[in-house]
């Protein structure tokens, strides 16, 4: 799949088919309730998983080549700043793992450009981008070659 | 059909809000204060583009601040692995800025992983710093919807505008919304081309329900190589098709796996393989097999030599590495991070690398330009460091006024990543505030006409569908209209068949070649005809027919180089041998957008470093 969505859990809320970037997860008309209208056009990439609300939606691997009885379960959560992973093997062994997805809380160190200083109206003109040359962290400055040394033509 | 149409006027329009959409939003505000920025999205900028699941690396960092790389070091990388060629000033322009965007992704809270001993960026390899890149591309996101007036989400992008009093100038944009159906029409003084790639355009592996489970991500529709064919834009290097070794139907990635954990590759007797293919290699591509590190695409010659000796599987040895339990964790989390399908079918088969060294395969081709190839439009390079022939006035143009690329959407710079292709799009964005503020007296002319003409084809699927299925009882066979997974089928197999994929192990010539083309040209005849049942299935539509248009200049492009540059990546049987007497150059194409007849040309490889 791909995924699929459990009856009892989906509450129709439609998280996962605003996020979908396949657009395949839609809300089923007599159900009221999500469903994947397209699993061969899955990548198994775990969005719509991650913003359920109801933990309503799984995975269940491709059939052409993926044997029934295993689960990779997810679990998001932005406020404490991590995700956490359990993969059930079809024989019952068990791995979870945990790995951070932010050092910082949501969104408040991206800046907003608009209340930077105006850029000089001449800088358009450098090569420098917003940032630079700070942002690059080297003491020369923005790094540049000397155009009289180009070859043309096989060279090496 | 009784949609509605919306229009809007803005100065940049960023068309697909992936890493380079992203990047080229967001440095737009710091140079054009009072300009308006528009972001439209096929999907969800949140979790759109080939970062929607995240990345476990990010493959393109200098690191010049403890002088670990210079950009001319990555010039170097990249043009050795394509056999000798890239636009070497697009590869130096990005590299010399790529810092910086990743020094702004660590403040703005993308954990980045440090080295205990150095206090450095933990390194994957010399090129990749290894990140807990889960939400990567909603951090991204969150920077590019606090530049951008606005984002509209779910916008369909089918074709760019062209400018009816100016010749050769894009005026804007035109496509649906996959929700509402409206027609959506931007006039933009200029349009940064952020899209996607081509998954989809060969076969692939698998063809039943995993065929969504490509390497590339299937939502990349080639929409960044068909909206600048549409309008008459040159495009480069797009016979440069690059196949990926990956772990088997999960296409996980094989990166950390050799760099980091120190895994590696034998044949399914357990003996090393690539040795054995020295001596063909070194008669097929002369020097270029002793150069260090070996090429990707000649690796792969020798897998897939391998096995079609009859020595398959290729098996990546995992079990010493995996013993210990750092390097068991990271290979694990690797594929958490960014291709969750192959943890799927480790578990599901019950593979687990400690005990079991997992077969490799090599995929079906893809086109794309921001990743290892360099497939993409043909743009103007820098003022202080291109050519004066690859230079026309504005960083990341194409041959279209106005009309600015970043990401797959860019030829000729190769190993650009995440990191580079997000570069990308800020090297668009100041360049089209410059090219703005340049031509501040001219006003966007988009005729009613042009508009019209273009919304009449924009929904004809729906027509066609509408019309042809009161013809039959039910079903999906129809004498009359095909539907897009029809369509899609046919396109790959002809690719495959003819342009060299998976089922003819990367081979072609010219007689397949010319014979794929008429294929091709039928094709699109029938597209003409394809049938949508909904908005859902219009956007199918118009995503095959940017992926036919793109397969179309591959072929070209493919017929054109009368070589083979990369084998491995695919194999011309008339011209088995790489050809630097006639074939060290870069290969342009462009299609009249009148006539739809393509003329190619070849341009020179400049080398500005040694």
């Amino acid at each position: 799949m791909p995924t699929f969505v459990y009856m009892t859990q989906c509450d129709g809320c439609g998280h996962c088919v605003d996020i979908c970037p396949s657009d395949i997860m839609h809300i089923d008309k007599t159900y009221r309730r999500a469903y994947n209208i397209e699993p061969n056009f899955c990548w198994e990439c775990y969005s719509c998983v991650k913003a359920c609300p109801m933990n309503a939606i799984d995975v269940r691997g491709y059939a052409d080549f993926a044997p029934l009885g295993h689960s990779v379960r997810v679990l998001r959560e932005e406020e404490k700043g991590t995700i956490s992973w359990r993969i059930k093997f079809r024989d019952g062994r068990i791995k979870d793992f945990v790995s951070p997805i932010t050092t910082q809380p949501w969104g408040e160190k991206i800046p907003k450009l608009a209340e930077y200083e105006v850029p000089d109206e001449k800088e358009l003109d450098s090569p420098l981008l917003c940032h630079e040359p700070d942002g690059l962290k080297v003491d020369g400055g923005l790094p540049t070659i000397d155009k009289s040394k180009f070859k043309q033509g096989v060279y090496y | 059909m009784g949609f509605n149409t919306v229009f809007e006027e803005c100065d940049i329009l960023v068309v697909g809000g992936g890493m380079g959409g992203t990047g080229a939003a967001y440095e737009a505000r710091y140079w054009g204060r009072d300009l308006k920025i528009v972001v439209a999205e096929k999907a969800n900028i949140d979790r759109s583009g080939a970062v929607a699941q995240g990345l476990y690396a990010i493959n393109c960092y200098m690191g010049m601040r403890w002088g670990e790389n210079q950009p001319e070091d990555h010039v170097r990388y990249a043009r050795n692995d394509l056999m000798g060629m890239v636009r070497e000033d697009l590869a130096y322009d990005m590299a010399r800025h790529v810092d910086s965007a990743v020094h702004q992704f660590e403040e703005w809270g993308l954990p980045i992983m440090r080295d205990p001993e150095t206090g450095r960026y933990q390194r994957e390899g010399k090129w990749q710093i290894m990140i807990h890149g889960e939400s990567y591309k909603p951090i991204v996101a969150e920077a590019a919807r606090k530049s951008a007036d606005k984002i509209d989400n779910r916008i369909m992008v089918t074709h760019l505008l062209m400018d009816e009093s100016r010749p050769n100038t894009v005026g804007g944009a035109i496509g649906f919304n996959v929700r509402t159906g409206a027609l959506h029409v931007y006039k933009a003084k200029t349009v940064i081309i952020g899209a996607g790639g081509a998954s989809h355009i060969f076969k692939p592996r698998s063809v039943g329900e995993g065929m969504g489970r490509t390497w590339y991500a299937p939502w990349s529709s080639a929409s960044a190589y068909a909206l600048p064919i549409q309008v008459g834009a040159k495009m480069t290097q797009m016979e440069n098709r690059i196949v990926l070794a990956r772990f088997k139907d999960g296409y996980g990635p094989v990166g950390a796996y050799f760099l980091h954990l120190k895994t590696y590759t034998q044949n399914a007797y357990g003996e090393e393989y690539e040795s054995k293919w020295y001596d063909e290699l070194k008669s097929m591509v002369g020097p270029y097999v002793d150069h260090h590190p070996t090429p990707t695409c000649l690796r792969n010659h020798a897998f897939v030599r391998e096995v079609a000796a009859g020595r398959g599987p290729i098996h990546m040895v995992t079990k010493e590495a995996f013993q210990d339990p750092h390097k068991e964790t990271v290979g694990w989390e690797n594929f958490l991070g960014m291709t969750v399908g192959q943890a799927v079918v480790w578990a599901s088969q019950d593979i687990d690398p400690k005990y079991v060294n997992p077969e490799l395969t090599t995929s079906e081709p893809y086109v794309m330009g921001s990743h290892a190839t360099c497939s993409g439009a043909w743009a103007s390079g820098p003022e202080d460091l291109s050519p004066d022939e690859y230079f026309w006035g504005y960083n990341r143009m194409m041959t279209v006024e106005g009309l600015f690329g970043a990401g797959d959407a860019l030829g000729g710079t190769a190993h650009a990543f995440s990191s580079g292709s997000f570069t990308e799009g800020r090297l668009a964005a100041k360049a089209a505030v410059k090219y703005i503020r340049d031509h501040a007296n001219d006003r966007v002319d988009v005729s009613d006409k042009q508009i019209e003409e273009l919304r009449e084809q924009i929904y004809k699927p729906l027509e066609n569908y509408e019309i042809g299925r009161n013809e039959i009882v039910a079903g999906t066979v129809s004498p009359s209209y095909i539907l897009p997974i029809h369509g899609l089928q046919r396109l790959e197999k002809i690719m495959d068949e003819y342009a060299g994929g998976i089922t003819v192990n990367y081979m072609t010539n010219e007689p397949l070649l010319k014979r794929g083309l008429e294929h091709l040209r039928i094709l699109q005849e029938d597209l003409e005809h394809i049938g949508a049942e909904d908005l859902h299935q219009l956007q199918r539509a118009w995503e095959l027919k940017h992926r036919a248009l793109a397969s179309e200049c591959v072929v070209h492009h493919t017929l054109f180089r009368q070589e083979t540059r990369w084998p491995g990546y695919y194999y011309r049987g008339d011209h088995p041998q790489l050809d630097d007497d006639n074939w060290h150059v870069l290969t342009v194409s462009r299609r009249d957008p009148e006539s739809g007849e393509w003329t190619m040309e070849k341009a020179p490889v400049y080398h500005i470093v040694d």
